[in-house]
């Protein structure tokens, strides 16, 4: 049984809720006490949740005049010490781009759900779509370090916003929760805990006096501990490039000093940050790798396949970045081809060809805001079978 | 009031309030956003409001440089934006004192939208608008409040847009307090500040600032001291509403308070509206589990 079709513990509270209904009850869980948005198909109900939900925990609800200042007063309010949440779709993640870089070099911890619909431009509102794969790794300025999360079930929002708090607060970093329009508001029966009974996440806090402190200065681990306004540190924060010490600096050391650990910073952290799930494909002849909606259809295509006798396997990245290479490369190693559902022209298929190379790799793409039905998938995984026997 | 003022003066030491790891610092020789910084820290000095609990927010741009050199919780953000995380700052952590320094592009070009609503939603922040009417950072390209006629990088024909009223926008626009004052008179300056920092709503404070080496330069305004001066001249500010005229005032801009409206403060509402919610929803399940 995979992951998301599992039947919950015996005795659970169980809700009949959408996935934005989940996210925003995930967020709550997690410790967040600060939203700020603004409205737009279809990640709206996010908002509306959270409008009633924080002012019941005593947390604050802001509708801000714009995209930008969205996510702007979410970083501000994560700078003044409090768990932070924006939630988009397409076109405002395109907006908010500049600033998620800003959360990203200047280690401001902060969650932004896109939900994604068909683009380019205003594109399908309300049809889904998987086409802000590329824009959530690489869609800000410069370079620098992203985790991007790709829950595929209703239930998976809920424990996913929970782990991208965890992850935003103990990484000092922005964290993006993508997730398609058919999950978002699909209405599914779940079992609100999170499985691991994970506490809410506490962020690195400063300690010990203000003369030896440092901001950017990292311990062993690649966090630097964030001092919080009020406690005496009284630190300077920036967007510029920036040393151990807070302050702009253009020298070539010290940049290059920060900025390398910036970029490495996830790697000690790699255990809490992977997460994948496989099925079959330990005997599988055709491995097919999909995220949200798209590792729905194939997980009940790997059932009609195997009917027939084609083995059928399924690698669902649920943490798409960092991708889990090493975890492709193990599930795919004893197939012949891999296939890769998506609802865009070819994006994850960009990533496990890079990965795999792409002798093997097939794509399987849909962009008219129809999602991908499991019989697409059967057939031409099936198509890809035949491919090798002939 | 004028009796404080020099009490006051004697015992301020800016320094106090500067970081000194940071001077040198990096503004033009003769510009006024220094008189401005001063004149800011001279107001927090008086309200005796705690360092600690300070946060300054400033955008990009050469005012959005000066938070850097203030020993406080300094943060300097993205183009056009303080306001806008000042916001988040202000109704996350109502305990503290949050100041946004802002420049006449960042306030009111890329960032116009976010001052508009920041006027209107009335949240508790004090915002500094230094108004030197041209983009310095990027070497002197024509603002939003670069006077007509003007001679810019960017209008080498002379600026033919009308300008903004910074003050007459933020009051349209609902602002609860708005002040304009120069660079040439600190001592009205701090005070306008200072009635600023004391609004418990939003406060737009607009400084009259001048760049004299780009600006001033390129349309031949002579040096700093003339530019300072020519603010007494051209301009007429209230504090010069008594002093013998000359022919040369082309624009007749009032300074100090301009507008100050008791409105209600967004975040205390916001808070106020919730406990009242909780309180509600608390004796509705307490009445529940009693039947």
């Amino acid at each position: 049984m995979n992951a998301i079709d599992k039947a919950p513990a015996p005795g659970a509270a169980l809700r009949l809720i959408s996935g934005n209904h989940a996210c925003a009850l995930g967020a709550v869980a997690a410790g967040c006490r600060f939203f700020a948005g603004y409205p737009i198909t279809p990640s709206s109900e996010v908002a509306e949740r959270l409008s009633r939900l924080l002012p019941e925990v005593d947390g604050v609800f802001v509708q801000m005049e714009d995209e930008i200042a969205s996510i702007a007063a979410v970083i501000g309010a994560s700078m003044g010490g409090v768990k932070a949440l924006t939630a988009t779709s397409g076109p405002g993640f395109s907006l908010k781009q500049e600033n998620i870089g800003y959360a990203a070099g200047a280690e401001i911890p902060c969650v932004i759900v896109n939900v994604m619909r068909g683009g380019p431009s205003t594109g399908m509102p309300t049809r889904p779509s998987q086409s802000d794969i590329m824009q959530s790794r690489w869609g800000s300025h410069g370079d620098y370090p992203m985790i991007v999360l790709a829950p595929a079930s209703v239930r998976e929002i809920y424990t996913e916003t929970i782990r991208a708090f965890y992850l935003a607060e103990t990484c000092r970093t922005p964290v993006v929760l993508l997730y398609d329009q058919v999950i978002a508001q699909l209405t599914e029966t779940v079992e609100l805990s999170d499985g691991e009974n994970r506490a809410p996440a506490e962020r690195k806090w400063a300690s010990g006096p203000r003369e030896t402190y440092r901001p950017y200065a990292a311990d062993e681990d690649g966090i630097p501990a964030m001092s919080r306004p009020g406690a005496g540190y009284r630190v300077h924060t920036t967007g510029l490039t920036h040393g151990e010490n807070g302050f702009p600096t253009q020298n070539p050391e010290a940049v290059a000093r920060n900025l390398g650990r910036l970029f490495t910073k996830f790697e000690r952290h790699r255990e809490a940050i992977d997460s994948w799930e496989t099925l079959g494909c330990e005997d599988a002849d055709v491995v097919i790798v999909a995220i949200g909606i798209s590792a729905r259809a194939a997980m009940r295509a790997i059932d009609i396949a195997r009917a027939k006798g084609l083995r059928l396997g399924l690698f669902r990245p649920i943490t798409l970045w960092p991708f889990p290479e090493k975890a492709l490369r193990d599930a795919t190693a004893g197939a012949h081809a891999v296939l890769v559902p998506e609802m865009n022209a070819g994006q994850l298929r960009l990533e496990v060809e890079r990965i795999l190379g792409s002798q093997r790799v097939h794509g399987l793409h849909r962009y008219d805001g129809e999602a991908i039905s499991p019989e697409e998938i059967a057939a031409r995984a099936q198509a890809l079978a035949r491919e090798k026997t002939t | 009031m004028s009796s404080t003022i020099v009490d006051s003066a004697a015992e301020f030491d800016v320094r106090d309030y500067l970081r000194k790891e940071m001077m040198p610092h990096f503004l033009c020789p003769g510009c006024g956003h220094g008189i401005a910084l001063r004149a800011l820290l001279w107001a927090i000095h008086e309200l005796g409001i705690d360092k600690d609990k300070l946060a300054v927010v400033s955008g990009i741009g050469c005012a959005g440089r000066l938070s850097a050199y203030i020993d406080a919780n300094t943060f300097h953000v993205t183009h056009g934006r303080p306001l806008a995380y000042a916001t988040g700052l202000a109704l996350a952590r109502p305990d503290l004192h949050v100041v946004v320094i802002t420049g006449d592009g960042d306030c009111l070009a890329i960032g116009g939208n976010h001052l508009i609503h920041a006027c209107r939603r009335n949240l508790k922040l004090t915002c500094l608008m230094l108004n030197n009417e041209v983009y310095g950072m990027t070497g002197g390209q024509v603002s939003p409040t670069t006077s007509e006629t003007r001679l810019t990088t960017t209008t080498p024909l002379g600026n033919a847009e009308p300008n903004f009223d910074a003050c007459a926008l933020a009051a349209a626009a609902g602002a609860s307090f708005v002040g304009r004052e120069v660079t040439h008179h600190v001592p009205k300056l701090k005070e306008l500040i200072r009635a600023g920092l004391s609004h418990p709503g939003f406060a737009f404070v607009e400084v009259l600032s001048d760049c004299t080496e780009i600006f001033g330069r390129k349309n031949e305004l002579g040096s700093s001291a003339e530019m300072v001066l020519r603010q007494k001249s051209e301009l007429r500010p209230e504090a010069y509403r008594d002093t013998v005229d000359t022919p040369f005032r082309s624009n007749d801009l009032p300074t100090g308070v301009l507008t100050k409206t008791d409105r209600a403060e967004y975040g205390t509402a916001y808070r106020k509206a919730a406990a009242v919610q909780r309180a509600a929803k608390a004796a509705k399940s307490a009445a529940g589990i009693s039947k």
